[in-house]
């Protein structure tokens, strides 16, 4: 206290280089190792919780190459490629973060200052790719009726087994009933509304499953030697459609038309939370990307502080890796 | 001098554990999109072999990211342990008393679900 005040040249942080460190790392990096051994632990509960769950579920989980499919400004079914390009794009955001720290040890501002714009550019590409997965899945791509019991039952060609959306010319659905009015706050039951009315009743749909003969039903159950969900007879399908409460599309919170809905809850959270870290670490690295331009470590003659955010946003890759492979790969 | 190839090197080592990482996923996405049935669809110690490969190789990143890009291998031996032998012990134990859990309701749920109507 009495150092600082006494001469405008010290600095507490000149201290730090003739004092005994523990483990001879800085207080802030060490300091920044134990936040993340602890974030690490929060994001393993979260995914363990997940793989209890779905091993709970084993025979009825959705299968994850079923479900992201789509690849933005293409039309078909890509499985995996989108999630492939993210993961890539993150990882050579650690590679640009890395090599940041690489060169504020050597004291090269302007190297350290464009390895950081590319670290933040990498992060905005990934965060913007997130929040379009979230949309697609929340958009949903086939449809689906769930039952009375909540068990989602999908739509296929009865021949070739590929699935097919409600509406679409494969299965054409006529509009029987008149449009009711949406259920807003504001009428009916006080201080409920509705999001929106569902695209068709499910009485429309079993009309049209009895006219399509080429259209049957896949269940959430799985074969499991073939690792394929089931297919049920027309007979069959029509005795479960008997069953049918609404028809469902997209994914959220309450129901998923890909499936467990618990699924759905998992992806929100898991990789909401991932798509937070990111978004603070973005920020984190603005604000130091700001301070290296200002010469603020260029005076302080260390360039620590870029290393601190370093391990959080390599840690930040780090848990991605874990929750890509988790989610998307088994 | 010495001390300047020291740097270069250090350099290179980044790019090559950068290729590194994305060999290993180009490998992941690959064996995900093609799933071989030989691997997908047989069993090795409780599940397919497939997944084993898939949980291996995620390790294998996660040692790389963390080694080199997080710089753990030039940090302090007990630093290092004191943050990596935590979290692997904790994990490990915390996994298995939830899988473990979850078949455990798998076997008592999956004869109640029904399947007929």
């Amino acid at each position: 206290m009495g150092a600082t005040a006494a001469s405008s040249d010290h600095h507490s942080w000149d201290d730090d280089k003739t004092e005994k460190k523990p483990f001879e790392s800085s207080y802030g990096k060490m300091m920044m190792w134990f936040f993340i051994l602890s974030d690490a632990l929060t994001f393993s509960g979260f995914i363990i919780a997940y793989g209890a769950m779905r091993f709970k579920f084993l025979e009825t989980w959705p299968i994850a190459d079923e479900v992201f499919t789509h690849v933005p400004f293409f039309h078909g079914e890509f499985p995996m490629y989108y999630v492939a390009f993210m993961t890539f794009v993150l990882i050579f955001s650690s590679v640009t973060m890395v090599l940041a720290v690489d060169a504020g040890h050597k004291m090269q501002k302007n190297k350290v200052a464009w390895y950081m714009f590319a670290t933040i550019i990498g992060g905005a590409i990934f965060v913007g790719s997130q929040a379009w997965e979230w949309k697609t899945f929340i958009k949903g791509s086939y449809g689906a009726v769930q039952m009375h019991d909540g068990k989602i039952l999908q739509f296929v060609n009865a021949e070739t087994g590929k699935q097919i959306a409600i509406g679409s010319e494969d299965f054409p659905i006529e509009r029987q009933h008149s449009d009711r009015a949406q259920h807003q706050s504001d009428n009916g039951l006080w201080f409920t509304k509705e999001g929106s009315l569902p695209a068709y009743t499910i009485a429309e749909v079993q009309d049209a499953f009895a006219k399509n003969s080429d259209v049957t039903i896949r269940t959430e159950q799985m074969d499991m030697t073939a690792k394929k969900k089931q297919i049920l007879s027309r007979e069959d399908a029509t005795r479960f459609l008997a069953q049918g409460k609404q028809v469902v599309t997209g994914a959220n919170l309450e129901v998923n038309e890909y499936g467990n809905t618990l699924f759905a809850d998992f992806f929100f959270f898991i990789t909401g939370f991932h798509g937070f870290h990111v978004f603070s670490g973005i920020v984190f690295n603005i604000i130091i990307f700001f301070n290296v331009i200002m010469g603020t470590y260029e005076k302080r003659k260390s360039y620590e502080m870029v290393e601190k955010v370093g391990l959080y946003w390599h840690f930040v890759d780090l848990v991605w890796v874990f929750v890509f492979t988790f989610f998307y790969l088994v | 001098m010495a001390h300047d190839a020291h740097e270069h090197n250090h350099v290179a080592l980044i790019w090559k554990v950068f290729i590194f990482l994305s060999i290993v996923t180009v490998v992941e996405v690959i064996l995900g999109i093609i799933k071989p049935a030989s691997l997908h669809l047989t069993s090795f110690l409780g599940t397919s072999p497939l997944n084993w490969i898939f949980l291996i190789l995620t390790l294998v990143k996660a040692y790389g990211i963390t080694w080199y890009f997080m710089h753990m291998k030039d940090e302090k031996k007990w630093l290092r342990r004191s943050v990596v032998w935590t979290s692997i012990f904790l994990i490990i134990y915390l996994a298995t008393l939830l899988l473990i859990e979850g078949s455990y309701l798998n076997e008592v749920m999956t004869p109640h679900l029904k399947w007929d109507y």
